[in-house]
């Protein structure tokens, strides 16, 4: 694992912006060879999506050839409610870059058969070639997607029902009202995550502090389901100071001291100049 | 972004760079029009996978609706009230200028006249769609006959009528020749026999205005109660506020108004009808049923001088109209235009300073507006086509922004002056 440490939401948002940027254009993709790309929803990545898209607008990437697969979507919630992931992604993110509608993927929470709609959208994913990045957040509860406390560690996109906790930590955008949260998800797996070429999980804030020292200085375990990906061989923790609150000083102390390597990862990269 | 979508193969317009008016701000989006009308850019991308076919970029201007304008009474040497040949073609010839100002829907407006002027021009004016070749009509607004003889202000004293006793909408039929086309009368609900006339026409689906009046707050409260929704030029041509009995202007703030219905005022803005501190009361006392209307006459848009309205000659000075002085007078037509010569006439009329309408354009009202209340942008164009569409009924289609609206839009700089004026997405004036 790389644990990134930055000391605020905007240096996170920023990082970890320019390491997908970089990543796209390393991996030079055309009309041949899509870059797939994993993405989360909610608070966290929201800085990340306005730093893509100024990336964007300045022509330093383009999404013309990336295809992108969310990471879940609430069952039940007409795809143009204001709170669907659906809305999320398009508000946040599509409307302002150059992604074509065919190229991204979304689980379709409103689909007659919500299993077989599970199963499609796994076999989507491999027939783009598997995932080269997946971007994820972490709930305060410690889970990745809606892999909820309890979700096996090889899980594959399914249905699942929400965790009182998750309820809880959405209900900020139903109006504060409970009884307005949609109680299932469908979701990617632990197991679907793992198979990514690699994995960038942000966290930000105090709240997400107790969340990230179990996952990372615990052992791994289906109460905590971001620990599986300590068994993933590309996994990088980029978080915020208020997030390492928790952590050993020993832990911090020595990713801190790598910062001077891993900050190469989001140097322009040469030759890259505005496009078209 | 590219090409378009399976629903429909029309093109797609995608307007960026531009902040729109929605959700009574204005907010940096793009604006999507297929069709003539503004698209759904998410339904587009996710159920369609479809994208814009063209972009236009607007140089960070304010995209808004298009004004509508329910009180016109003509412009650049037609009168809509003086019968002419071809009163279509008069309509027609000022439904083109006004895009100018803008203005992309308006209600030709008659003042008070004979019977022959309404049998003779309410035929040739048709509600149609606007386009580049003008501005939508979307209905006469018939101003009078039916009002008071003491607040007639420039209206001519021998067509006044009364209802007469048999009730309903007959003596109307009688005076217009129908009521095809007609999108509103404003009248004086004090005359005897308003109550049937009011609820009649109401359930018709005409607005019924009240104005030229001196009803106390009692009868025009009844009236709305009847189906009245609009007041003529607020304060003009009635009786004045007065803390016993405020009369029309206390329906702003009248607690007998029925529920899920509101009391619509048109205000001129143009600084001579009404005092900016008074313009200022009215919006305080109900923002959101101000109606910004020109109320503008033949000589808007002409140079200063004598001019004929509906019966009457008035004249110009600066951006003031008034009813003329007693010199017999002939008002020459200005060498570029060229209509009817007939629309030329020559009248005694006795000195007054009774204001008679206004020559200034929709966009000064707006501006004007904006200036002497203090009010956000926002609220000052939607008082120019959110309220007016609402009050007549179609803000589904007009006068808004939201999905599936007829994009009639115009384009503006910060200072809300204009650039350019698009019906149905189409451009039909720029700067």
């Amino acid at each position: 694992m790389k644990l990134i440490i930055l000391e605020q939401y905007d240096q996170v948002s920023e990082w970890a912006a320019k390491y997908v940027r970089n990543k796209i254009l390393l991996f030079n993709p055309g009309p041949e060879r899509y870059f797939t790309l994993g993405l989360p929803t909610g608070g966290t990545p929201l800085g990340c999506y306005k730093k893509l898209i100024e990336f964007y607008k300045n022509g330093e990437v383009s999404f013309q050839y990336v295809k992108t697969f969310n990471m879940d979507e609430y069952v039940g919630l007409p795809r143009d409610h204001p709170e669907s992931y659906h809305s999320f992604m398009w508000n946040n993110f599509f409307k302002y870059i150059d992604i074509r509608a065919e190229n991204v993927h979304i689980l379709d929470g409103n689909a007659a058969d919500l299993p077989s709609e599970c199963q499609a959208f796994e076999k989507k994913i491999q027939d783009a070639g598997g995932i080269e990045l997946f971007v994820g957040g972490i709930g305060p509860d410690g889970h990745i997607a809606f892999n909820e406390p309890g979700s096996s560690l090889v899980s594959r996109t399914r249905v699942k029902t929400l965790a009182m906790d998750t309820i809880q930590a959405n209900a900020r955008f139903f109006d504060g009202d409970l009884s307005k949260v949609p109680t299932m998800a469908l979701t990617v797996g632990v197991g679907t995550v793992m198979e990514a070429k690699e994995v960038m999980i942000l966290i930000t804030g105090g709240h997400k502090a107790f969340a990230l020292y179990k996952a990372i200085e615990e052992g791994v375990n289906h109460m905590w389901t971001v620990s599986a990906f300590q068994q993933h061989p590309q996994t990088l923790f980029v978080c915020d100071e208020d997030a390492t609150l928790e952590l050993r000083v020993k832990t911090v102390k020595y990713f801190k001291g790598m910062m001077h390597v891993h900050n190469k990862l989001v140097d322009p990269l040469p030759g890259s100049l505005k496009k078209n | 972004m590219p090409s378009n979508g399976s629903v429909s193969d029309a093109p797609i317009t995608q307007f960026i760079n531009c902040r729109i008016l929605k959700e009574h701000t204005l907010q940096r989006e793009d604006l999507w029009v297929r069709d003539g009308r503004i698209l759904d850019p998410e339904k587009l991308f996710f159920d369609e996978q479809g994208y814009a076919d063209r972009q236009l970029d607007c140089g960070g201007a304010i995209l808004a609706p298009g004004f509508i304008d329910v009180q016109l009474n003509g412009g650049y040497g037609v009168d809509f009230s003086t019968p002419s040949e071809d009163p279509g073609a008069g309509v027609a010839f000022v439904a083109k200028k006004i895009l100018e100002h803008g203005v992309t829907s308006f209600c030709p407006t008659l003042v008070t006249s004979p019977p022959s002027v309404y049998h003779k021009v309410l035929p040739e004016v048709k509600v149609q769609s606007g386009g580049v070749h003008g501005a939508g009509v979307l209905g006469v607004h018939l101003e009078g006959p039916f009002i008071s003889l003491e607040k007639k202000g420039a209206h001519p004293e021998q067509f006044l009528r009364t209802f007469g006793g048999s009730g309903g909408v007959n003596p109307l039929l009688e005076v217009y020749g129908g009521l095809d086309n007609v999108s509103m009368v404003t009248l004086a609900p004090e005359l005897a026999g308003s109550q049937s006339v009011v609820e009649e026409l109401s359930q018709r689906g005409v607005t019924v205005s009240l104005g030229h009046s001196v009803a106390n707050l009692s009868q025009a409260e009844e009236a709305v109660q009847q189906g009245a929704s609009f007041i003529t030029h607020l304060f003009n041509a009635m009786l004045p506020f007065h803390h016993r009995d405020p009369g029309i202007v206390g329906l702003l703030t009248s607690n007998r108004i029925p529920a899920g219905r509101s009391v619509f005022y048109g205000m001129i803005a143009d600084g001579i009808h009404t005092n900016p501190a008074a313009l200022r009361i009215a919006h305080r006392a109900h923002p959101a049923g101000l109606v910004l209307v020109t109320d503008a006459i033949m000589a808007m848009g002409l140079p200063p001088g004598r001019h004929t309205l509906g019966q009457q000659v008035i004249e110009i000075q600066g951006l003031h109209a008034y009813v003329a002085g007693n010199t017999l007078t002939s008002s020459p037509v200005p060498n570029q235009l060229t209509f009817d010569s007939r629309i030329l006439n020559v009248f005694w009329g006795l000195g007054t300073t009774t204001l008679s309408g206004s020559i200034a354009t929709m966009d000064m009202c707006v501006r004007h507006f904006q200036q002497a209340s203090g009010c956000s942008v926002p609220e000052a164009l939607e008082a120019a086509s959110l309220h007016p569409a609402q009050l007549l009924g179609i803000s589904h289609q007009k006068g808004s922004l939201e999905y599936g609206c007829d994009a009639d839009l115009v384009l503006m700089d910060d200072q809300m002056v204009l650039e350019a004026t698009y019906i149905s997405g189409v451009e039909v004036w720029r700067k």
